[in-house]
């Protein structure tokens, strides 16, 4: 199977976009050859900005540069969305100025940088603040459309984007604030965003060859959040998992739970990082240590089927 | 010529010096009426950057209140966000809004919010109060109107206590690279803040060597709350590829004997007694 990173195709969609839409610019903080802008700075030298290693200044300059009728798209590390929050709180979300984040490295998948540099925070950040779209697209696929939908809402959006090249599956329907089911069952529900689709997926695979018929539902938006879906699959496996490479405080897990509780959910449990930092190691490594591999997955259902 | 000058010459301007004068005593009046209404708000810092608005919105910026959000327009950010007092008078003297919107300064469902509010006050181009911000959104509509080929010009207004956040020192690093001789960043020179002075709180040491070290085109005004000097620094033509920087050396309280130079009145509101003295002052 294919594989891409959602930061490559992050950057390739920029540069459609920017041939669509000439109010589009884009801005970096001394990372486009990580964040993948590099290819838009070639393709259009004049509507990129660098904004050197100064995060918090590169989000209230697009702040400003979106009052100017421009779509200004920023891009960073996800681990920075804690760095420069003021200025996506109160320099754009406040006064719900249309600006993009498009940031990347999200999650332990980042790898070697370590802890220090692994976002698993960015989503509870990014979900509490009014106004925030929330996009986590679990593809390159969806990427682009996560991308070309961003720059049609008018107000604050942002994208976690990956490091790690991560399958690439068949494009899906994409709406903003709507989840897709992958695979329709009965016995349980697993709901997953971004890369963990690949892992649900082999979970999901290992529970069928045990005899349980699991549900497979990918949410790319977190925000607003598709919670009628995620009642219909209670109602109908009533046991409900959710896998995130993010913290089980503020994520999916959260969104979800603030969607069925008291809609007859009979067993619940939050799969992702149990309220710890991540640590250098190669990716499969981490994923492994942290218990969020296929095979780690299923086995953790199981136990509480 | 560019580089650093000290404004102290009589120059003309559009608009007779005594009705600025009588228009920035005016937005005092207002200052007072707001905050003492409220029973709270930041009269001090409102006081000393009174004439740098009052210049800005009566003189200086292509601005129309009956059609503020005008694409051509000059764009004014209050980086120092608390002295939204100041600038609410200025407004409503310059017919953004109507005096009554006075009874709902930091009120429930008021236009006037405790700091500036782009989505709900007329003439508000950028929401500010979390200090250090505003600036750097300044430079940013001042890139985005040289991306977009927009001849407005960018005012804001920062202060020297606001010059300890690192954010100030990033905008102007960015301001001074993208070459941008459509910005002026306005220094408030009050020499107070919150816990005391600036010496005793956090040295913003030779902030007139910062600015120029950072790229900017100086200009020092030595008394910012003398309405001559601070539209005479005001129409200085800008120096070609290079961001202005203005240093109002002003008195905080300016105007209100017992607010002069206090620590204590930046963000306290007169009480009756008090507002009632300082209106009497300001009617002179």
């Amino acid at each position: 199977m294919e594989k891409k990173a959602i930061r490559v195709a992050y950057g390739e969609a920029l540069v459609k976009l920017g041939e669509e839409n000439s109010k589009v610019v884009v801005l970096d903080a001394d990372l486009a050859g990580a964040t993948m802008t590099n290819g838009f700075k070639k393709a259009y030298p004049g509507r990129f900005y660098d904004c050197g290693i100064a995060e918090a200044n590169m989000v209230d300059i697009a702040a400003g540069m979106s009052t100017m009728g421009l779509i200004p798209f920023c891009s960073t590390f996800a681990v920075f969305a804690g760095r420069n929050y003021d200025q996506i709180r109160n320099g754009v979300c406040y006064p719900k100025f249309n600006v993009k984040f498009g940031f990347s490295h999200a999650g332990i998948t980042l790898g070697e940088d370590g802890g220090s540099h692994q976002a698993i925070e960015d989503i509870a950040l990014m979900r509490v603040l009014p106004g925030m779209t929330v996009l986590v697209p679990s593809d390159a696929n969806e990427c682009y459309q996560c991308v070309e939908a961003a720059a049609k809402i008018e107000g604050p959006v942002y994208i976690r984007t990956s490091r790690l090249a991560t399958p690439v599956y068949d494009p899906k329907p994409f709406t903003v604030g709507k989840g897709n089911v992958i695979r329709d069952g009965a016995d349980c529900a697993i709901f997953t965003c971004g890369i963990m689709i690949e892992h649900a997926l082999e979970a999901a695979d290992i529970l069928a060859e045990k005899g349980v018929n699991a549900a497979l539902v990918s949410f790319h938006t977190l925000k607003p959040f598709d919670e009628e879906l995620a009642r219909i699959y209670t109602a109908k496996c009533r046991k409900i998992f959710t896998i995130e490479e993010h913290s089980v405080i503020g994520g999916l897990g959260d969104a979800v739970a603030s969607a069925i509780i008291g809609h007859g959910v009979e067993k619940f449990l939050k799969i992702g990082i149990n309220d710890e930092f991540g640590q250098s190691g190669k990716p499969i490594d981490l994923l492994k240590e942290y218990e969020l591999t296929g095979p780690q997955i299923a086995e953790k259902i199981l136990k509480n089927l | 010529m560019c580089g650093y000058y000290v404004i102290q010459l009589i120059g003309g301007t559009e608009m007779d010096i005594q009705t600025l004068e009588s228009y920035a005593r005016q937005v005092r009046k207002d200052i007072i009426i707001m905050t003492a209404a409220a029973g709270a708000g930041h009269p001090g810092g409102s006081l000393s950057s009174t004439e740098a608005m009052v210049a800005l919105y009566f003189d200086v910026m292509n601005v129309d209140p009956k059609d503020d959000k005008n694409p051509d327009r000059d764009r004014f950010v209050l980086s120092k966000g608390h002295s939204a007092p100041a600038l609410y008078g200025t407004l409503c003297e310059r017919g953004f809004f109507g005096r009554e919107e006075f009874d709902h300064f930091r009120q429930l469902h008021g236009i006037l919010q405790g700091h500036p509010d782009t989505k709900k006050c007329p003439g508000v181009d950028a929401s500010t109060g979390s200090l250090g911000q505003g600036i750097s959104i300044a430079v940013g509509m001042a890139l985005g109107a040289k991306h977009t080929g927009n001849k407005c010009h960018v005012y804001t207004i920062i202060g020297d206590g606001e010059s300890q956040e690192g954010l100030v020192w990033e905008a102007s690093m960015a301001a001074a690279h993208y070459k941008l001789d459509n910005l002026t960043v306005i220094l408030d020179h009050n020499g107070l803040q919150i816990d005391g002075t600036n010496d005793e709180v956090m040295s913003l040491g030779d902030i007139k060597a910062k600015a120029l070290a950072f790229g900017y085109d100086v200009i020092e005004v030595k008394d910012g709350n003398d309405m001559k000097q601070v539209l005479d620094a005001l129409h200085t033509p800008a120096c070609p590829g290079k961001p202005r920087y203005i240093i109002l050396n002003t008195l905080k309280g300016k105007g209100v004997s017992f607010m002069e130079g206090q620590v204590g009145w930046h963000g306290k509101a007169p009480n009756a007694e008090q507002a009632a003295q300082a209106l009497k002052e300001l009617e002179g």
